[in-house]
């Protein structure tokens, strides 16, 4: 009898490419919920353009690099780079925000590359870097989060409206309902010369950091965590991150705490939290050796930092990542771990 | 007993108890036999019988060629009917030098003459096991008595290891063994460590096998050998890793366990040198895990050269839906072509694969650098950059990563989410890295012999000039006669060219 002959191993275990990208966007669950919780249906619909758009763009660019569609559509990588992007938008952002960040993400940072795991950038993070740059004014128009005025929340139609129809955003947004994030105002007022304190009594700060930020944040450290858990993600990359944030900024709120706002107000603000678990986690960009990690993580940490305190930006998140995303592949060649056997140095 | 785990590793599937369940049984004896020449590591053994020959059970027909070779015998009574290249399970199908008998049915011993190992000069016992064609039955097949000689690698053995993890799933033809024949292999234990003295001998097993243990302990009550549970954790059969859980040491990448003190047999192997030296009985048979997609999965006492097509008949046949014939575990075994090939030293387990045995072939993504073979791997390589490298054809950048550390577990391919054949790319380094030495060797073979012969020239052409001047000054006082030189010249000249054309061919050639 003849059979066929395929090379061991000849049994698999239970995995897949689409599998552990499903799992992170389970783990962002708790901390959307969050999000919605406080910033109303705006973040909703971010995540659905952003998505539509993503699958779209995918789709358009896997048939024509003439790629199997349903095997790469599988994968759910699209749509992780589209919730990665959506959740760091602000929720009332004009529908063509959301637009050009997840087509430049999905275009130009993913299937320009090579598509799946040649990209070496985040491409959640050059979609958010290039509306940062080119849309400032879109881009830092937050809402205020619900439960710290008395205004009513917006209803879905009025959002949508808002959304879609971004030259009566205006009025449909008053500007009692927008405001600077507390890393923003933070920023501001420090630069008009008031002390951490005086800014910090302001309604828009809450026990540790903004009101309602906090509760985001951790909603996406229990979704972090999760991923921790279940080995989809390496912990080393989130623990030295937040770690050397940590560091850092006690270091300085330690010298002067009026000018330096203190580490838990640092670690539980912007994009912290959410950046060290799902952002700076990317395998396909991160760094891939153990202690390599560790130095991608840590280098992120403290650029979050400076951009922070010194930097043009309020929030430093995306342009860490993209700086240590170049600086991987070095990190990778100079931190390779001892091979069994070899001799201990 | 402190355990020392190794880096990475899976828990897989077991499947023991298909087959560990029945006591070994002996296989019918067949009507004819195909012994391969070359069931071992090292030179294929040189053939010592004819067409038309009678051979006894027991008798050589096969002699080591060389240092690193093995004895080849008759594993039964009967006559040689050909001595010619047959197909052998190698995972390329290709075919090799087998001795055919047929077999009289008479089973007629050859002499067997027990040997007292306590008596006898070390060099001798060596000679003893090799002449029984010991070869390590783990797997690998590396000639024993090669192994069992320290001289310049370590002063004194520390650690003699005894292997019988087993840790490949569905295989079991170990654990049997050391359920049944525990007295046998630990008396062939001592005549290991009679000759290599080591300071301890820890005999390893995974914890799944709790029979086994009990039958090892049991067996070694008094001795002082320890026998030591180890977590059921793939590859922990692996010499380097049993090494590492049981004493904590590494075998160095660039050099041999022996460097290190330790030294490593499987329970296979110390049972055959028992009945090697006690018995007098050569390796003619093995047991073989029969198991997966058969009807009645068991392990078999197998007369090397046995085909594998009537011993899944013994084993009530095929079920339904085969779809790989597997020589081997499921994680290091290889596919075979055809199922009409004969059983070797090496041919521990057939893995009958059906649907359910198998994963289905899914396709290939592209690597997203997880680095979940990272994690998993035992030689704490980074198989994502080995993959990258190996892919891009870098070869010196694969080696530059330790290629050759690899040991080809396959724990990186069975948690890739990508579903990358990892293990394939790495062989093929492999491969391809040996090709391009062994076309340098040739080259740099060539390079040497054109320079011998430019150095020939030279002096040749140096030796003519010496010779002009010795004759000048002669010429000088005898100057009446002017041709005679101009002769010798051409003379001289035309020699060396006609001795120069057959090497010349030769480096061609080369």
């Amino acid at each position: 009898m003849r059979f066929r002959t395929i090379t061991s191993p000849h049994i698999l275990g239970e995995t897949g490419v689409g599998c552990v990208m499903r799992r992170v966007l389970y783990a962002m669950l708790p901390g959307i919920a969050a999000l919605i919780w406080f910033f109303g249906w705006g973040v909703l619909v971010n995540l659905s353009l952003a998505s539509a758009v993503a699958l779209v763009a995918e789709i358009a660019m896997l048939a024509l690099r003439s790629k199997p569609l349903a095997l790469y559509l599988n994968d759910y990588s699209a749509v992780v780079t589209a919730w990665l992007l959506a959740v760091a938008l602000p929720p009332l952002a004009p529908w063509w925000l959301t637009v050009i960040g997840v087509l430049t993400a999905i275009i130009v940072a993913k299937h320009l590359y090579g598509g799946l795991g040649y990209n070496p950038f985040n491409p959640a993070m050059i979609g958010y870097v290039v509306l940062l740059i080119s849309f400032p004014r879109e881009m830092s128009t937050w809402l205020v989060p619900h439960g710290i005025d008395q205004s009513q929340a917006m209803t879905l139609w009025e959002t949508l409206q808002a959304v879609f129809n971004s030259g009566q955003s205006a009025r449909l947004a008053p500007d009692a309902l927008t405001g600077a994030t507390p890393l923003d105002l933070l920023r501001t007022q420090l630069g008009l010369g008031l002390s951490v304190t005086e800014v910090r009594n302001s309604p828009v700060f809450g026990i540790v950091a903004g009101s309602g930020w906090e509760w985001v944040a951790l909603g996406f450290l229990a979704g972090g965590l999760w991923l921790l858990y279940t080995q989809t993600a390496a912990w080393q990359i989130p623990a030295s991150m937040l770690g050397a944030l940590a560091v850092i900024s006690t270091v300085f709120y330690v010298i002067d705490p009026q000018r330096y706002a203190p580490p838990w107000f640092h670690l539980w603000s912007g994009a912290a939290i959410f950046g060290a678990f799902f952002i700076a986690t990317d395998p396909v960009t991160a760094s891939t050796t153990p202690r390599g990690r560790l130095i991608y993580g840590a280098g992120i940490g403290l650029l979050v930092y400076l951009i922070r305190g010194f930097g043009g930006y309020p929030d430093g998140v995306a342009f860490a990542v993209l700086l240590m995303n170049i600086a991987a592949p070095t990190i990778d060649l100079y931190t390779q771990p001892r091979v069994f056997g070899a001799h201990r140095q | 007993m402190q355990l020392f785990p190794f880096h990475g590793g899976l828990k897989t599937v077991r499947h023991k108890t298909e087959s560990n369940q029945q006591a070994i049984r002996c296989a019918a004896l067949p009507q004819q036999l195909h012994v391969p020449l070359r069931q071992h590591v090292g030179a294929i053994a040189k053939p010592l019988v004819q067409p038309g020959d009678p051979v006894l059970k027991g008798q050589i027909i096969g002699q080591p060629d060389g240092y690193v070779s093995a004895a080849i015998h008759a594993p039964t009574s009967g006559i040689v009917t050909a001595v010619d290249k047959r197909p052998v399970p190698h995972p390329s199908g290709m075919t090799d030098w087998c001795v055919s008998i047929e077999v009289d049915g008479q089973e007629r011993w050859i002499e067997r003459r027990p040997v007292d190992y306590q008596h006898l000069h070390p060099s001798d016992l060596r000679n003893a096991v090799r002449s029984a064609g010991v070869v390590g039955l783990g797997g690998a097949v590396f000639p024993s008595a090669v192994k069992m000689n320290l001289s310049g690698h370590c002063e004194r053995l520390e650690h003699l290891i005894i292997n019988g993890a087993e840790c490949e799933p569905w295989m079991t033809c170990d654990d049997r063994l050391m359920r049944e024949r525990a007295s046998g292999i630990v008396a062939g234990i001592h005549i290991l460590a009679h000759l290599l003295v080591p300071r301890e001998v820890l005999i390893g097993i995974e914890d799944d096998k709790p029979e086994a243990i009990a039958a090892m302990v049991a067996a070694c009550a008094g001795t002082g050998y320890e026998v030591c549970p180890v977590p059921t954790r793939y590859p922990s059969g692996g010499v380097k890793q049993l090494t590492k859980l049981l004493t904590n040491k590494e075998a160095p990448v660039d050099g041999r366990s022996t460097d290190i003190g330790v030294q490593c047999f499987n329970v296979a192997t110390a049972y055959t040198i028992h009945r090697a030296i006690d018995y007098g009985e050569p390796v003619i048979s093995r047991i073989v895990t029969i198991t997966g997609h058969v009807k009645q999965p068991n392990n078999l006492e197998v007369l090397l050269g046995a085909s594998f097509a009537e011993l899944i008949a013994e084993c009530g046949g095929y079920q339904d839906g085969v779809q790989r014939l597997i020589m081997g575990g499921p994680l290091m075994g290889f596919a075979l072509h055809d199922d009409q090939v004969p059983v070797t030293k090496a041919t521990n387990c057939i893995l009958a694969a059906g649907p359910e045995e198998l994963t289905p072939e899914q396709p290939v993504m592209p690597c997203i650098r997880c680095g979940a073979c990272m994690d998993v791997c035992p030689a704490d390589l980074l198989p994502q950059q080995l993959y990258w490298h190996a892919r891009a054809k870098e070869f010196d950048k694969a080696q530059a990563y330790h290629l050759f550390s690899c040991i080809e577990c396959g724990c990186c391919s069975y948690v890739c989410p990508s579903r990358i054949p990892l293990v394939q790319y790495y062989r093929y380094a492999k491969n391809e890295i040996w090709a391009q030495e062994k076309e340098k060797q040739r080259a740099e073979l060539a390079r040497q012999r054109h320079q011998a012969r430019l150095e020939r020239l030279e002096r040749e052409k140096q030796e003519r000039e010496a010779k002009l001047r010795q004759k000048a000054p002669a010429r000088a006082e005898a100057s009446v006669e002017k041709s005679a030189p101009t002769a010798s010249v051409t003379n001289a000249n035309a020699t060396p060219l006609t001795a120069e054309s057959p090497t010349e061919t030769v480096v061609r050639n080369a």
